[in-house]
Formats: C-alpha cells, structure tokens, sequence
C-alpha cells in the first residue's frame, strides 16, 4: 500500500482512539462528578466525597480515600450491574435503539473539532482533527438533528402518556432551536469567509479572538499598532456577541439543559422520555447528554474563544515546537472544562422556562434575531471596505 | 360582583430583555460559589454541626446523638426490673396494637413453684422483626406492665433478614434494666 495512505490511516485512527477515549470520555465522565460538586459548592452543601478504592471489599482494613473522585467509576459500574427493566408494553424495536440514536451522534461531532494546531510526526505534520472538512459547523447541525430522533423514539416506544409528553416537548423544542442554531453561525461564515473549522482557529491566533480580541497581526493591546488597525475587530464584535448569545441559548435548548428541561425535569413529567429507562439505556441517555453538552461548548469555544490558541501571538511560539499540538490540545481542554462549568452554574442560577415561553424564544425572538443580526453583519462589513 | 382590572406590571426595558437578571443571577450564585470555597458561608462556621464544606452534617463522623429529643422513638426493647424479674407478662397487646404485625410472641405459663408464680405468663418467644417495625410507638404506649420501650438507637443494620430479627435475648439485652417503675406485682404489706 502506499505509505502516504498507511500513514494517514494510522494517525486517523491513534487520534480517534485519543480523542475520545482519552479526551472526551473521561471528561464526559468526570463532568457529571463535577456536576454534583459544583452544584453542591452553589447549594451549601457537600456533594459526593467518599467514594475511594474499596480494599475493604476484598479483606483489607481500610478502603484508600479518594475523596470522591472516583464516583464517576462507581456510576459506571452501578450501570453496568444493574437489573435492566423492559416493561412488556413497550414497542422492542425502537425502545432499543433509542438510547443509541441519542448518544450517538453527539460522540460523532467530536471528529471536527480541532483539538490542537498540529505536531509533527516522523517529520510531517499531522493536523490535531480527526476530519478536517470544509463544512464544519454544518456537519455538527446534521448529525446533531439526528439526536431528535431518538428521544422521539424513546417518547414513543414506552407507551406511556407522561414519556409520550415529554418525548414531544424535547423533540419539539430541539428541532426549533435548530434553526436560531443555524442562522447564528451566518455571521461567523461572513466574516471568516469559510467554515473549516481548524482554519477559523487559526485565523483566531492570529487576529485575536472572536469575543476578546485583545492582538491582531500588529501586535497585542499593548502596542501602538494594534489601536490603529483594531477598529474591524471591535465594530464586528457587536453582531458576533448577538450571534454569541442566541449560539449559546440555542445549544442549551438542545441539549435539554436548564433553563430549557422542561422535557425532563422530574416535577413535571416523572422522568420525561427517559421514564422507562433503567440502567445501562439510562446511562446512554445520560451519557448522550453529557457528551452533546461538551461537544456544543467545544464548537463554541472553536468559534467564539479562539479553540485551542493561548492568545497574544503566542501561539506561532507554540506550535513551532514538535509537540506544540500537545499543549495546544491541553489549553482546548481547559476551556471546554470551563464552559461545562458554565453549563452547571447558568443550571443553579436561571429558573426553567415554561413550556409556551421556550417557543416563543425559539420561533418569536431568536430567529428574528439572527436574521437581523444577518444584515447588521453585512452592513457593518460593507462599511469596513 | 364588578369586575376586577389585574393591571400587570410593567415590565422595563432592561427586564424584558432578560439578559440583565440573568448576568445579576450568575453573579450571585458566583458570589456565593466563591464564598462557599473560601469558608465565608453561613455553614462553614460549623456551627450547624456541619462539616465546613457546607451545611450537611457528615454522618458518621459527625452525629447528632446529643440533641436527639426526649421523645425520640428508635429501636424497641423489653425491660427488665430491679428485682431482675422480665416484666413482660406477654399479654400480647402490643402484638395486636402493632399496626405492621412486626411483634410475634408465644406465650407459656410460669410454673407454680416459681417465686413470681401469681404472675402466670412469660413470653415464651418474643421475636420483633425490624424490616418491619415502624417505630411508631404504639406498643410503648398500650404495654400495660412498662415493659416494652423505644430506645434512642436509630441505626440498626443486618446483613440478612434473620439478623434483623430480635429475639427475646436481644431485646431484653438492648433494653437493660430500668428502675422507677410500677411494681404492681410485688407482695401487699
């Protein structure tokens, strides 16, 4: 075979293994332990802290205190253990596949995030994506629509009315939010003038980020030059802050996150599609969620917080050593750890929305805004040139 | 009956837009976040009995077994006097009063050459079967002899469902000796 082809395959493939099972899973895993603490820290309270290695179990005297950490380990295991409950009403098929339409195509959208600039290999660099289309951001609204379709299935299947309920307020609101989702993103392709997403990180090193653009190929804010070429980057931060805002708003809603659970929170629907679900499916739906969450802050940190650039024209410094990628990749961590915590904090602060008001966000002022944001965009970048 | 105008409140700019509560929302909580770190909150001072972390107590390493109330009703237990006589005459009120049926007891007759042979009936058997109790308290309060009573124990475990059963030794074990009773059954002067 030819060895160019050999090699692209291999590196593919070691950066599929990492990416998700080193990068994301763990902190898929790790998210809903630092749920419930940050939670906690919010709520006077203490959280999970006692889980640790249980040598008791096997004879020992003292188990060895993790202070916790380790709980994400024993939900897995509890998952795995425990009795798996197929009520006889329900409809086989699609009550099975569910839980897999739903967690899976939000670990798909992890192949275009650019996790780092790139490290060399054998003397040729390898790009830290998995895939590096073109289409970036449209790649993640199609896969991600295909989420709809399990949690309708899952409303569906368990035959029963409260499941049925919130099957169709989920289903409802996902696919409403889908178009604010979309029209956002107009704004970024205009002033980009592309959608690959590692080119747009790039283009972020070096001109500033999206939403903090502190330096541009003139220097830092520290220099004279960048106050005398900065007045493009400012003017544009007003429509790609709206555009910011409805992005956000929109990944909450479709990731049944506060302040939009209305389809799953317990006082008013029992458990919402996932009612009839018990342990491993349940812990897909879950694990589904988590993942749609960090993969949505990661398409947002790409976009509006520059990914995987430290910033201040740092950036060339890091990635002009072999392993810079590597370091790039820890900086992308970090900020999508971040967003996460975000995710949790907006949780505890802002009360859900009922059930009329979320559409009308979706249907009423979101889409009217990003349209309208469309057209600020366009008459600002026209008054640039 | 005239009809009542509800005049809505009138809604500011900065309210409907939202945005602004939400941003003042988050930094509350942040506040909050930031304080409950450094050890500032109400619960940190431990003065709740808390743990420093928060307002929880962490059981067990903190109890609150001193403040429990006079009146708390925890495991139950059968008495015995300071004569070393087992009061319970199994008259078997509480087994009917039990409103789970947690008390089972089997009678038998004290033999006529027994010192408190005027007494006529022990319990044989005396099984409570904690699964089930509910530690409502009824049988305190039906005993006519002062036999049986509630403890404070609150954290009775087994490992299995014969464990959980307390058999006559158990229960005359948990309850011990209580003194200033009625003795009703002692020899008129």
């Amino acid at each position: 075979m030819d060895p160019e082809i050999l090699f692209l395959i291999l590196t593919t493939a070691v950066k599929i293994i990492v990416f998700t099972f080193v990068c994301t899973l763990p902190i898929i895993a790790y998210s809903t332990y630092a749920e419930r603490r940050v939670s906690s820290i919010i709520q006077d309270r203490v959280g999970p802290n006692r889980v640790g290695i249980p040598l008791t179990l096997f004879g020992a005297k003292k188990d060895i205190p993790f202070s916790g950490l380790l709980q994400p380990l024993a939900d897995g295991l509890k998952a795995f253990l425990k009795e798996d409950l197929v009520p006889a009403h329900v409809r086989k098929f699609f009550f099975w596949i569910a839980p897999a339409l739903t967690a899976a195509p939000a670990f798909l959208c992890i192949c275009i995030i650019p996790f780092g600039s790139s490290i060399t290999v054998f003397d040729q660099p390898v790009k830290l994506v998995i895939a590096d289309i073109d289409a970036g951001p449209l790649f993640i609204f199609a896969i991600a629509s295909l989420s709809v379709y399990g949690i309708t299935f899952a409303g569906w299947a368990s035959n029963n009315k409260y499941s049925f309920l919130g099957g169709v307020r989920s289903c409802a609101q996902m696919i409403s939010y889908e178009i604010s989702l979309g029209l956002s993103l107009i704004p970024i392709l205009m002033v980009f003038g592309q959608l690959n997403l590692s080119d747009i990180v790039q283009t972020q090193a070096q001109n500033g980020w999206t939403l903090l653009p502190l330096w541009n190929e003139h220097g830092s804010i520290f220099d004279a030059g960048y106050w005398q070429n900065c007045k493009e980057q400012w003017l544009l931060m007003i429509p790609l802050t709206i555009s910011f805002i409805v992005f956000t708003t929109s990944i909450f809603a479709e990731t049944n996150r506060m302040p939009f659970d209305l389809p799953e929170c317990e006082t008013e629907l029992v458990g919402g599609y996932h009612t009839e679900y018990s342990s491993m499916k349940f812990a897909l739906f879950f694990l589904g969620e988590y993942a749609a969450m960090i993969v949505g802050s990661a398409v947002i940190v790409t976009l509006f917080f520059g990914g995987w650039s430290l910033g201040f024209g740092l950036d060339a410094a890091i990635s002009s050593m072999s392993l810079g990628g590597l370091i790039h990749i820890l900086i992308f961590l970090t900020k999508v750890i971040a967003f996460v915590i975000f995710f949790i904090w907006v949780r505890w602060t802002v009360p859900r929305f009922r059930y009329d008001q979320l559409m009308k966000l979706g249907w009423v002022v979101f889409f009217e805004l990003a349209l309208v944001n469309i057209f600020i965009t366009a008459g600002i970048i026209m008054l640039l040139n | 009956m005239a009809i009542i105008k509800i005049k809505r409140p009138q809604l500011t700019f900065a309210e409907k837009l939202y945005l602004p509560a939400v941003i003042k929302g988050l930094s509350i909580t942040f506040g909050h976040a930031l304080r409950a770190v450094l050890g500032k909150t109400p619960g940190a001072k431990r003065n709740f009995n808390s743990s420093g972390l928060g307002i929880t107590m962490q059981y067990p390493e903190t109890k609150w077994d001193d403040q429990l109330p006079d009146y708390y009703r925890g495991v139950p237990a059968l008495v015995t006097d300071e004569k070393g006589r087992e009061r319970c005459v199994s008259c078997q009120l509480c087994e009917f009063i039990c409103p789970p049926k947690a008390i089972a007891i089997i009678p038998t007759e004290i033999e006529s050459d027994d010192p408190w042979a005027k007494v006529e009936k022990r319990p044989a058997e005396f099984d409570i079967d904690m699964t089930r109790c509910i530690y409502c308290g009824m049988c305190e309060e039906v005993c006519p002899e002062q036999a049986i009573y509630l403890r404070k124990d609150y954290s009775m475990t087994g490992l299995s469902r014969s464990e959980m059963v307390n058999d006559k030794e158990r229960l005359y074990e948990i309850g011990g000796v209580r003194t200033g009773l009625v003795n009703k059954w002692n020899d008129i002067k």
